[in-house]
């Protein structure tokens, strides 16, 4: 494998790390909150099929994201609604979401567009369109660094460059301000925010607004920057993979970017098994690769790779006493 | 006044789940502005109007009771087995493998040997997240839904690689030998009656021999095992140790193991039997219907025995009356796609919003059905 080849992969390991790397944030912020959920893949679906949707009518991709942004907060509060409200199963709330997203996507789409549950291909500003960073022309004759900046680290669309400064700021919220430290209290032991006068449940419904903004995000950079408009499941299990790389990353928000960026790297290299066997000599049939980064969530879960242990009052609701 | 009477508690709270989610489909439906009666009417006529109709419910409504089974035994062991779905297409690969092994005599000994391999291989795929989550603490949830990924890779690895005959395009295994093919419903003499084909005026449709004829319909005997099968894990949840220590477990893990009960013995007998149910419903869609292995053959029944499950309170007579209830909503949901312009997804709608209310807005049905008590008994006094 030579060197631009190998500059290539990265470039698309961080395109595809992208959404991960977003809906991983917002898994982050409701389950250090202690809600687990389950339907990021759902609210990243609604996101990408509203985004698609308005941009391709609206002609702008902004509003297309404030779209994609708003339907995905729709779940959340129903999530939030079922899991905090009414105290129930926050797993199944999850999933039972996660279906009516992938039937309601499709629906809605086909009754506005009638292309088979598609939207129209989007072109010029109903996308995000690659940014190309300052200088990388001209930096593109440095030795290794040049070209790596060039094809890499530059040419990507702004919500690439959104959701890495999306990191350090989540770790500055979480670990940084009262709102964070409350945050990570409720979802460790809820009783004691309480005994300190602060709403368990306003907290807890901050905490999975701010999921729905970064599913927003995450679902509307698939719809209009990853690929050109929505197509049904388009999301293909990307919100459980983020919730592995959540579990991976022992949910701590530079260790996100890392566990991202890895199985980012695994689905780039399943777009390229010439690659893959190039560089093993023997052919690996593309299907193991499809699989590739399932098969590594599961060692990862298998604790392989270090223990996770979750927020301990995740999953639970919040009684108060009486 | 906290306690809902036990009637209410088993039969309203469901009911009342069940209307809910009907209702926020029909809203669904004027969303996209279609008329909810009309595909009530089509839905019906369709499902349960002619013979071939509910030939094609019952047989949905059999890979449902055994998916909904799956997922009974787990939740009462506290389990939350999402992985039906894989576990049902490796299920079909036991199927497949052991029907093409031998050219059978007779269908029965092949239906028992495809049962042992259907079950044997779901019960193997369950049994990995099993053992993750009783010694390693890997969350089931996670790990059951890896899996329906890695099966799904599997089946088409194979199918494209390994079980596709030569010269075939498709990628699906030969077809099963005669002697593997299980007798229609149409075919059993006592049950052929119900699928008796009449004209429009409601009389029957003769053969050439001035005979009788009956509807082929793709429900097969399968039923019959799916019926069992939900009186034996009725008898194992309610009437046998092993049962009584899975429902203790699934209760509190805390307080069976202060009674002597193994959580990783029961956490992976548990799973086994699930993943086995779930396993078993290829014998009713790859050896009954399709006669070969095909891609994606269970068609999502795995995720929807979560919502016959819930819709069936985790009883096997619960889980019985939702796979019939699923099985109209599938069939019905088939010939709206076929005769409206409404996509077949809103199956996929309905059986979300059925999750979402069975299972994780009960709360909210039982505070209303409460609320709602509380005059009653208010008045008596």
């Amino acid at each position: 494998m030579d060197y631009a080849t190998l500059l290539q992969i990265l470039d698309s390991t961080l395109r595809l790390a992208t959404p991960l790397l977003l809906a991983c944030l917002a898994g982050l912020f409701s389950e250090r909150a202690g809600i687990f959920d389950i339907g990021l893949e759902g609210k990243m679906l609604m996101a990408a099929m509203a985004s698609g949707a308005v941009a391709a009518l609206s002609g702008s991709v902004w509003l297309g994201l404030c779209a994609g942004i708003g339907a995905s907060l729709v779940l959340a509060a129903l999530h939030g609604i079922a899991s905090i409200t009414f105290r129930g199963n926050q797993l199944i709330a999850g999933v039972a979401l996660n279906f009516v997203a992938s039937g309601v996507t499709v629906l809605i789409a086909q009754r506005m567009f009638g292309q088979g549950g598609r939207t129209p291909p989007l072109t010029g500003d109903a996308r995000f369109n690659p940014l190309t960073l300052p200088f990388a022309e001209e930096l593109r004759g440095v030795p290794v660094l040049g070209p790596l900046y060039a094809e890499v680290i530059s040419g990507h669309s702004i919500l690439v460059y959104l959701a890495l400064a999306l990191v350090p700021l989540s770790w500055w919220v979480l670990y940084r301000t009262r709102f964070g430290l409350r945050l990570r209290a409720v979802g460790e032991n809820p009783a004691s925010v309480d005994t300190a006068g602060v709403s368990v449940v306003a907290l807890r419904y901050a905490a999975v607004a701010i999921t729905g903004v970064l599913c927003g995000l995450a679902g509307a950079y698939m719809a209009t920057a990853l690929q050109a408009g929505f197509g049904r499941e388009m999301t293909a299990g990307r919100g459980y993979i983020a919730l592995a790389a959540l579990i991976f990353a022992k949910w701590r928000p530079w260790a996100a970017l890392w566990a991202t960026l890895l199985f980012g790297f695994f689905q780039a290299l399943a777009l390229r098994p010439d690659v893959v066997e190039a560089v093993l000599r023997f052919k690996v049939p593309v299907p193991a690769l499809d699989a590739l980064p399932y098969v590594l969530t599961v060692l990862v879960l298998a604790g392989f790779v270090g223990k996770a242990i979750p927020p301990r009052a995740g999953g639970q609701p919040y009684v108060k006493e009486r | 006044m906290d306690r809902l009477p036990k009637w209410a508690d088993v039969a309203l709270v469901p009911l009342i789940s069940l209307l809910l989610a009907a209702f926020f489909s029909a809203m669904v439906l004027l969303a996209i502005g279609q008329s909810p009666v009309e595909a009530f009417n089509v839905m019906v006529d369709g499902a349960l109007g002619s013979a071939y109709g509910w030939g094609y419910t019952l047989y949905y409504a059999t890979s449902f009771m055994f998916t909904g089974l799956a997922v009974t035994v787990a939740f009462h062991a506290g389990l939350f087995n999402i992985g039906g779905e894989g576990q049902a297409q490796i299920g079909g690969l036991g199927v497949a493998l052991v029907c093409l092994a031998l050219p059978w005599p007779h269908w029965t000994l092949a239906l028992l040997a495809a049962s042992l391999g259907a079950a044997a291989f779901g019960a193997a795929w369950a049994a990995i997240p099993a053992y993750l989550q009783a010694k390693r603490g890997s969350h089931i949830v996670i790990t059951t839904i890896m899996f329906n990924y890695i099966a799904a890779a599997v089946i088409v690895y194979l199918l494209v690689d390994v079980l596709r005959p030569a010269g075939q395009m498709d990628p699906a295994t030969a077809r099963f030998p005669e002697g593997a093919k299980l007798p229609s419903l149409s075919d059993i003499p006592g049950l052929r009656e119900l699928f008796l084909r009449v004209d429009s005026s409601g009389m029957p449709i003769l053969g050439a021999d001035g005979l009788q004829t009956y509807q082929n319909v793709p429900a097969n005997v399968t039923l019959l095992i799916a019926l069992a099968a939900c009186y034996v894990v009725w008898l194992l949840l309610w009437r046998t140790r092993l049962g009584y220590q899975i429902r203790a477990f699934g209760k509190s893990e805390a307080a069976a193991k202060y009674a002597g009960i193994n959580p990783v013995r029961i956490t992976m007998i548990t799973m086994l039997i699930s993943g086995g149910l779930a396993g078993l419903m290829s014998i009713n869609n790859v050896m009954g219907e399709a006669e070969r292995l095909l891609q994606n053959s269970s068609e999502g029944a795995g995720f929807i025995g979560i919502a016959v499950a819930l819709m069936g309170r985790n009883h096997p007579l619960g889980v019985f009356l939702a796979a019939i209830l699923f099985g109209f909503l599938y069939q019905g949901g088939a010939e709206l796609g076929l005769w409206t312009s409404i996509p077949i997804e809103l199956r996929i709608v309905v059986q979300g919003l059925v999750i979402l209310f069975t299972g994780a807005l009960d709360q909210m049905v039982r505070m209303l059905l409460r609320w709602a008590f509380s005059f009653r008994t208010a008045r008596v006094a």
